[in-house]
């Protein structure tokens, strides 16, 4: 889908171009694109280093574990079809503690590896399970304290409060974790109902 | 309100390395293997974002977004929401680096402190690449049957972004 979308962005943008004559700015677009992608790295590259060297500290002293383990109560409650021992919970929350503190690279493993488990439980294995459709909804809700990226160009283009936005996006993220996790849950019912 | 947003930051870090020092670890020594990772990680994302700047700035560069709006608020009658949000919000669960991308054009036209940049950055900080996630989950283990789980997360959004909107007004 990403391929589809980066060629018609592309074709687009030259196709309206050639109409509106507009070919000398295409040009120097294309000419300068570049080096807006090596600016955009290394804004991004300070904040990003020293985060994941913060984080570092969280994962190997057990911290991030220990945070994990504090979300399993509202784990048992979102995912009753899941047995209370199975590993899969113990990933799902990794998976969750890791994308709330902006840990993105750690959290993707975590994430697949609750896939599989669940899916070792799972009954007919070409259809997704409640379980399963539950924890993607919970993951693309996308819950992040810390915006690392967001932070980073924000302080590269001089906000003058580069961290105003955390508490916003914060609550504006719970809400719609818990919009989707309510429509789930809706749906799950109904689905009930009519077996 | 804002103070709150101000202190999460320097909470966290106090605490994590609070933490790390109680548990006898190395903290700086564990910092720096992390940050060495963080340094490979955004190295390499770099081509990814090299093709998404390309493909978006031609994009925006050409103006075309003016002229569907046009024809938009002709439709609808005045939409009371800055043009260049819009991409962005369709882009978002499809890529995320395509989305830092027109961010990170908002931020440069209009700054990071302006009613569209903080729309901008809240946007992109409360939801999260949802087609990708779930191609990816499900690919991974060959499910081709997933139900309600993509539009179930595309609705999600669609609270997160309304929200988004919602919030920066109330905020700023």
């Amino acid at each position: 889908m990403v391929n589809y979308i980066w060629a018609f962005l592309i074709f687009i943008g030259i196709f309206y171009s050639f109409i509106t004559g507009n070919i000398s700015s295409l040009n120097e677009s294309i000419l300068t694109n570049a080096s807006e992608a090596l600016d955009l790295i290394f804004n991004l590259l300070p904040v990003i280093v020293l985060w994941t060297g913060i984080l570092k500290i969280a994962e190997v002293s057990g911290l991030l574990n220990k945070f994990a383990k504090l979300l399993m109560p509202i784990l048992h409650k979102l995912f009753p079809d899941v047995p209370k021992d199975n590993e899969a919970l113990g990933y799902i929350s990794s998976n969750i503690a890791a994308n709330m503190l902006g840990l993105g690279s750690a959290a993707t493993p975590a994430g697949l590896k609750a896939m599989n488990e669940l899916q070792k439980i799972n009954p007919k294995k070409d259809t997704a399970t409640p379980a399963m459709i539950t924890f993607l909804i919970l993951n693309t809700a996308g819950v992040t304290l810390i915006p690392t990226t967001i932070l980073a160009l924000r302080v590269a283009y001089k906000s003058v409060s580069p961290s105003e936005i955390i508490l916003p996006a914060i609550i504006a993220t719970f809400c719609s974790s818990v919009a989707g996790l309510t429509l789930d849950y809706f749906i799950r019912k109904r689905g009930k109902k009519w077996k | 309100m804002e103070i709150v947003s101000k202190v999460i930051l320097p909470l966290l870090i106090v605490i994590i390395i609070f933490y790390g020092v109680k548990k006898k670890i190395n903290v700086y020594d564990v910092f720096l293997e992390g940050a060495k990772d963080g340094l490979i990680t955004t190295f390499n994302i770099f081509p990814a974002i090299i093709a998404m700047i390309f493909a978006i700035n031609i994009f925006l560069d050409s103006n075309v977004l003016g002229f569907v709006i046009k024809h938009l608020n002709n439709l609808v009658g005045g939409i009371n929401i800055p043009l260049e949000i819009i991409p962005m919000a369709l882009l978002r669960p499809i890529s995320g680096t395509a989305s830092l991308a027109i961010m990170n054009d908002i931020f440069k036209v209009f700054g990071p402190d302006s009613y569209i940049g903080r729309l901008a950055s809240i946007l992109q900080g409360c939801t999260d690449t949802t087609v990708y996630v779930i191609a990816l989950y499900f690919g991974s283990i060959k499910i081709t049957k997933i139900k309600h789980a993509l539009w179930g997360g595309l609705f999600a959004d669609l609270v997160g972004i309304i929200m988004a909107i919602v919030l920066t007004n109330l905020f700023f």
